[in-house]
């Protein structure tokens, strides 16, 4: 490109007579072609859809007739903050939605203390396991990573016929739990699905922070007397901070976003008992007899706050609690 | 050798006792933590594979942990007499397949233009990128519908005598569930953070003999970066082949289904036919398996190569 000789007439371009100028000006055109099939997706399916979101959210749009505009009506309806004010008998019918408020966020935040704790803890203890100098390493690792290769969707099936009435764990363990279809167990097996699946990623993206640890580290220790535990309690978890941040961010997104296993086992149910945020979305947008666009953007851009706040909390009491920051 | 002289008292003592028992049960009890969870993992899909060549008929009759009676109908009538699965089944192919090729070459291109030029907005763009990445789905999911599907403006905008569409019409179509998909940020983000890495000179050598930026592209950076735009293709491919959300947004016959969404709704017709769902799970479950054992370097290397970024 740098001999590119131009037959155009000097002076078309600003500092066209510049080769330097020329020469950039050549390089960024030629980036932005490179870069033309990204920003088109780019621009209409982030950007643009952002935006016509964050206007919807303003909206009632049922999809039959125009978005009309609605100004905070949708965000006050999904939130029916006033659900939660003690109610006469005779109180007139709720002018809101109060799925949100009383069942998809307790019920979100719910999942996400207990499968987030629950997935960290057994996939750092595996992978303790796994860094000992024990046999059959390669195997374990292949195994464990099956959950999480198998479809969501695939796995949930599998789950739901597992669970079912006459399935195999009622079999093996020689219950009668109709796990799916009560309300008390249903939303606790969607749990044990979730923690199964993503518990061998995690391990190995523990696993990798563990063999990451410089041996020298070790060697010192050792050198000044250190005992396992002081190790342990000194070095190896404070080293392993920042992969314990990650861990726990990406299991919190994941689990705020909770979807296709909702789809597949419950559908929202038994009685709203596993009715989700993202759920919730889907639901007031697109399976509800009367669809309501709006009132679902306003809830996903809830959903995005709420996600925000609990990476920033978890992110202050992670690193509140030593000084290690990311590496 | 300098000794290391230990403070001697009870409380040492006591917690050396401690070490040697810990030391001693170690090794069985990790062990057996592996060994458990090992049983775990394998289970679900070990009993899919004995339930899947079970008949019908026998579906809910013991044993539990042997094919007896063993039959192939289930297979059999996933290929064949059901002439939807096969259908699902190649819709799953077309998808994974195009939108993993757009994407591989897509990202390495702008990952190229973000780790190599200068152009302006770079900075920005960038962090727009990264941003993005953050967004969750959700948020984009009903605009994105609208967008491909019946658009913005029902019947189009209309400017005169002008109707300009507002949307792609493509709902219900495969073209539908890969165009947002032939690009993503993820892939950018590896891509770029990839080329960064590797030296400047070998490009530098072919622009002295004269090869402009597509050449150097195509014929040098491209057969360099095999390794990394394999492991994309990987993780897209699986990705798409296990997608959910997007494909039941926008597929609405059950022909254009893909492999999960027609697994999910056959499941819902027929849910006594639960051996054919089975069978056909395994369907969905082994071309992953398979290309996992075959790649799985690549998998385990991009997953701890995750964690140790941001950690």
């Amino acid at each position: 490109m740098a001999e590119m000789v131009s037959n155009r007439p000097a002076g078309l371009f600003r500092g066209g007579n510049n080769p330097e100028k020329r020469k950039k000006r050549s390089e960024a055109l030629t980036a932005y072609v490179f870069l033309l099939p990204y920003l088109f997706i780019f621009l209409t399916f982030t950007v643009f859809s952002i935006g016509y979101a964050f206007y919807l959210s303003f909206t009632r749009y049922n999809l039959l007739r125009p978005p009309e505009w609605w100004g905070l009506e949708g965000y006050r309806r999904v939130l029916c903050l006033e659900s939660l004010l003690p109610r006469g008998e005779d109180a007139p019918p709720l002018a809101c939605d109060d799925l949100f408020i009383k069942k998809a966020l307790p019920n979100t935040v719910k999942y996400t203390l207990i499968v987030v704790p629950v997935q960290t803890v057994l996939s750092l203890i595996l992978a303790f396991a796994m860094d000992q100098k024990l046999r059959f390493r390669r195997l374990f690792r292949t195994i464990y990573y099956l959950p999480s290769v198998t479809s969501s969707v695939v796995i949930s099936l599998i789950f739901v016929w597992l669970f079912s009435p006459l399935g195999i764990v009622n079999q093996i363990f020689n219950l009668d739990i109709n796990w799916l279809n009560d309300p008390r167990y249903a939303f606790y097996t969607i749990m044990i699905l979730n923690v199964f699946t993503t518990s061998g990623t995690l391990m190995l993206i523990f696993l990798a922070g563990l063999q990451d640890i410089p041996t020298a580290i070790y060697e010192a220790a050792s050198i000044d007397g250190a005992n396992k535990f002081q190790v342990l309690r000194y070095i190896t978890i404070p080293m392993l901070r920042p992969v314990v941040f990650f861990v726990v961010t990406v299991g919190l997104i994941g689990c705020f976003q909770v979807f296709d296993q909702i789809y597949v086992m419950t559908s929202g149910g038994p009685l709203d008992s596993t009715t989700t945020v993202a759920y919730l979305i889907y639901k007031w947008a697109f399976r509800d007899t009367t669809v309501k666009m709006g009132q679902a953007a306003a809830l996903s851009f809830i959903l995005a706050l709420i996600i925000l706040v609990f990476t920033l909390i978890q992110r202050r009491i992670i690193e509140g609690s030593g000084s290690v920051g990311s590496a | 050798m300098a000794t290391v002289t230990q403070p001697v008292s009870k409380k040492a003592t006591f917690s050396d006792s401690l070490i040697a028992i810990v030391d001693r049960l170690k090794t069985p009890v990790f062990y057996a933590i592996l060994i458990g969870w090992a049983i775990l993992c394998i289970a679900p899909l070990y009993f899919t594979l004995v339930f899947s060549l079970k008949p019908v008929a026998n579906v809910y009759d013991p044993p539990l942990f042997w094919p007896i009676p063993f039959s192939l109908e289930n297979f059999r009538d996933v290929i064949g007499a059901l002439p939807l699965f096969p259908r699902w089944l190649l819709n799953s192919t077309i998808i994974s397949v195009v939108v993993t090729a757009f994407r591989v070459l897509f990202c390495a291109m702008a990952g190229y233009a973000f780790a190599r030029m200068e152009f302006p907005l770079k900075k920005f763009l960038f962090t727009a990128l990264l941003i993005s990445m953050m967004i969750p789905g959700q948020v984009t999911l009903i605009p994105n519908f609208l967008v491909v599907g019946p658009g913005i403006i029902r019947g189009g905008l209309k400017i005169g005598d002008l109707t300009i569409p507002t949307g792609f019409g493509l709902m219900d179509n495969l073209g539908g569930v890969i165009l947002p998909g032939i690009v993503a940020a993820f892939g950018i983000f590896m891509m770029t953070q990839f080329y960064k890495s590797i030296p400047k000179e070998l490009e530098e050598a072919a622009m002295i003999d004269g090869l402009g930026r597509f050449g150097i592209f195509f014929r040098i950076v491209l057969p360099i970066s095999t390794t990394q735009l394999l492991t994309l293709a990987l993780l897209t491919f699986q990705g798409e082949w296990n997608s959910f959300m997007w494909p039941l947004t926008i597929l609405r016959t059950p022909e254009n289904f893909t492999l999960p969404i027609g697994l999910n709704w056959f499941r819902g017709e027929y849910y006594t036919l639960i051996s054919k769902v089975l069978a056909g799970s395994l369907f969905n479950t082994l071309p992953i398996l398979i290309i996992f054992f075959i790649f799985q370097r690549y998998f385990t290397q991009s997953i701890a190569g995750t964690g140790l970024k941001e950690g």
